[in-house]
């Protein structure tokens, strides 16, 4: 278990290595120059010059990356460019909105995708059926910027239930909750419908194992064959799928926050990849990435708890 | 919810009692976020648009038709000359950390600004000062080494901004100036708050007492803000293709007013083929004003012939300089030995250059000749376009007042374009005292460009507006980049 767990580790810091590596590389390559996007074009180019060396962009990418992975090492991410502010603080004060916004996500569509793909499994071929893949046929194929578009013109235009974006933080919960609705339905729906389409052929699979024909002929009830025999083995792939889907939410949010106009990771990658603020973005991919990372890590662990021929895996 | 004081619950409950009392709060959506909050620092306009003259003063302003204004200077002096200026400063004004404002805070402000090594972003307003000192405590005295007809519309713009020595190194995330509002909050990438405040010498006449600032960058959505009655206001609302549905609701007032944004098709005048006059007057001819405004203004848009505003006062019409003749183009551009010739045009992702570019695409190719269009990010538009002049021909609005200087900047500037007459025009333009001699002095300006056809000039970018029914106080037309609130009310 020991050992497992140190190579995974050690696996996590070698990606996040490598990741911040072609960042890095990415970035510099790429045409465009931070102190011309500050200062405008009207600026001279002694200004441009001077803020240039203040943002330490006249030393060689070498010494640079140098010195950023040392500054992490201590803790320490580098400057924004653009906020002059530490990249830390400015993670750290979106973190609640779009940890929340995925966290909501997520549930929603864990709890949605499954329920539905079950349902039209133990309904294959009927009405319930049919309508359930349909609009899961339309979840995937919809973008989720236009979907976020209609149900802000119908819920929050139209009806004015709910806000139509913005967020006021967590300071007032009731209205950050509110906030929260229309932007998580808007990811939930699209990556629901990948996960109910996915449980479906899952669950239809397993049912025509003979185990279950055994557990019917023995004498059980459809509902304790679904729970007890049919669920546990057809849930191996969905938590493969949902291991997936993290990665999915996540660079969901870029969209669906810029749509709604939350102040949270998301726009921040958005924006600092249009303005070249390198160390921004090189922080920002690198949490992306421990968080798909992890998330795949936990899959594995979470396989494990529901097979147990996976045991070994851990030795 | 913070738990109220009890007085100040009862004062909720009697003016929400009392229809008659005005609302006093604006929330005014904005499309562009500021990075700093400091504008001596930084060219993000919306760092202009809402704290220079707001929060920040300077020691001139302007009004909206682009007359400088007395501020933070009462009044001032000329020497005959024209190179001595002597100011005298409002007394008893504060700073809004209360500390006292004098001559030695304009002193500092403008030692800081024009030092070696400043990273003001407009180094033209600096250039031609020579000292700057104060003979007393409300007294300035700024000596240039030339005269410069737009010294005291520079002063006015944030660039110029009065900051305290206490205060200027935490400007970037609480600013601090003597005007009207004075900075409550901000919330990055969603807020910024300010509040007015009491100790301004003119608090009785601001009629908003809390502004917040609402940061939308998507047009559907700030559309989708503004019908749920989230914002009261859009100021520079970025798309006319939304604003129909606007004119039709009685909610709203749409405001079509102009900025200072000439948009062009800039021709890059330093290589083959627009080092060529008659291939530039060819693209000028073969361009159908009319069409691109009606494609991608949706009809919302002033044409222009040169590079100067239609509502300046030294405006002169030379729309029909190069009348829209495709058959002239052609035979033009096949003279020129361009005949099938393949040109690219590099678009930023702005959305009046990229529905521009589309349809004169459509235009050069009914004069014969084929243009591909790459559209390309801001970032890669700053590095290869501007800075390296690697383009044929590119769409761009020039939004700074004055910028008819931009054809004096030489061959390295983006344009490419070098004449010694215009050199000395501009030269003239900028060190004549008389306005009207100045303008004059401009009109030949906008006819020199439009002779050489340095760029395809395309129309001036509109300001639209959408405010609820019942505010006044904005400015319909932007001569500058910021806005002052002051003079905002709810009716």
């Amino acid at each position: 278990m020991t050992g497992y767990l140190l190579r995974r580790t050690l696996g996590l810091f070698g990606t996040l290595f490598v990741v911040s590596l072609i960042v890095f590389l990415t970035m510099n390559v790429l045409p465009g120059d931070p102190a011309t996007a500050i200062l405008g074009i009207d600026a001279s180019e002694e200004a441009r010059a001077t803020l240039r060396a203040e943002l330490g962009l006249d030393r060689p990418v070498w010494q640079r990356y140098g010195d950023w992975v040392l500054g992490v090492v201590q803790g320490d991410f580098g400057t924004s460019y653009f906020f002059r502010v530490p990249v830390s603080e400015l993670i750290v004060e979106r973190v609640p909105l779009t940890l929340s916004l995925a966290l909501m996500g997520m549930m929603a569509t864990v709890i949605l995708g499954i329920t539905l793909g079950i349902l039209a499994a133990s309904n294959q071929g009927k009405p319930g059926d049919w309508a359930i893949m349909l609009m899961s046929q339309v979840g995937i194929a919809v973008p989720a910027f236009w979907l976020s578009i209609l149900l802000v013109l119908f819920f929050a235009v139209h009806l004015r239930w709910l806000p139509p974006g913005g967020f006021p933080g967590w300071d007032e919960p009731w209205l950050a909750f509110r906030s929260l609705i229309l932007p998580a339905t808007a990811l939930t729906l699209v990556q629901s419908a990948v996960l109910a389409r996915v449980t479906r052929s899952s669950a239809l699979e397993v049912m025509r194992l003979d185990f279950v024909r055994t557990a019917r002929a023995k004498g059980l009830s459809r509902g304790r064959v679904l729970r007890n025999h049919i669920l546990p083995n057809a849930l191996i792939p969905v938590v493969t799928i949902i291991g997936l889907q993290v990665a999915g939410v996540v660079t969901g949010t870029i969209v669906i926050e810029n749509v709604f106009y939350l102040p949270g990771l998301g726009r921040l990658v958005f924006q600092s990849i249009a303005n070249r603020d390198l160390f921004t973005v090189q922080a920002l991919v690198v949490l992306f990435a421990a968080i798909v990372v992890i998330a795949n890590f936990i899959v594995d662990i979470v396989y494990v708890m529901i097979d147990p021929r996976l045991q070994d895996r851990l030795k | 919810m913070r738990p109220l004081s009890l007085p100040l619950t009862a004062l909720v409950l009697i003016s929400t009692a009392l229809p008659v009392a005005a609302q006093t709060s604006m929330r005014i959506g904005l499309q562009q976020e500021p990075t700093v909050l400091d504008p001596t620092s930084d060219a993000t306009a919306a760092i202009d648009v809402m704290l220079t003259q707001n929060v920040y003063e300077s020691l001139t302003t302007v009004d909206e038709s682009g007359a400088v204004m007395p501020q933070l200077a009462e009044s001032w002096t000329i020497s005959e000359d024209g190179l001595t200026y002597t100011f005298s400063l409002v007394q008893g004004v504060t700073f809004h950390d209360g500390s006292a404002f004098d001559a030695q805070d304009v002193v500092f402000s403008f030692d800081r600004a024009r030092a070696e090594g400043s990273v003001n972003p407009t180094s033209g307003i600096w250039a031609p000062i020579e000292s700057v000192s104060a003979p007393g405590p409300y007294t300035i005295e700024i000596t240039l080494s030339e005269p410069d007809a737009f010294f005291l519309f520079n002063l006015a713009q944030g660039d110029a901004s009065i900051v305290a020595p206490e205060t200027v190194d935490t400007n970037i995330t609480d600013p601090v100036g003597t005007g009207p509002f004075q900075f409550d909050s901000w919330t990055r990438g969603d807020r910024l708050t300010l509040t007015a405040f009491d100790g301004h010498r003119d608090a009785a006449d601001v009629g908003l007492e809390r502004v917040e600032f609402r940061f939308i960058s998507d047009p559907a959505a700030a559309t989708a803000a503004l019908l749920a009655e989230e914002l009261d206001a859009f100021p520079g609302f970025p798309a006319p293709e939304l604003i129909d549905q606007f004119e039709a609701d009685p909610r709203f007032d749409v405001v079509l007013g102009s900025t200072e944004g000439e948009v062009i098709l800039a021709l890059n005048n330093s290589k083959p083929p627009f080092d060529q006059l008659e291939v530039r007057r060819a693209v000028s001819h073969a361009i159908d004003r009319g069409e691109i405004i009606d494609g991608a203004m949706y009809g919302r848009a002033t044409p222009i012939g040169s590079f100067y505003p239609p509502h300046g006062p030294a405006y002169v019409d030379l729309t029909s300089a190069y009348p829209h003749d495709t058959a002239r183009a052609t035979e033009m551009f096949a003279q020129a030995g361009l005949a099938e010739a393949e040109i690219t045009l590099r678009l930023p992702p702005f959305p009046y250059a990229t529905r521009s570019g589309e349809i004169i695409q459509a235009q050069m190719a009914e004069a014969g000749i084929n243009v591909a269009i790459e559209n390309v990010e801001w970032g890669f538009w700053i590095d290869e376009v501007f800075r390296k002049k690697n383009y044929d021909m590119t769409i761009i609005a020039h939004t700074s007042p004055n910028d008819l200087a931009n054809f004096a900047r030489g061959p390295e500037y983006f344009y490419g374009f070098q004449s010694d007459a215009y050199d000395a025009l501009w030269q003239q333009i900028r060190t004549e005292a008389d306005p009207e001699v100045r303008n004059t002095l401009l009109q030949d300006a906008q006819r020199y460009v439009t002779e050489n056809a340095v760029h395809g000039f395309l129309f001036q970018l509109p300001r639209l507006s959408i405010n609820k029914a019942g505010i006044t106080g904005f400015w319909n037309s932007s001569p500058v980049l910021f806005q002052p609130l002051a003079g905002v009310r709810f009716e």
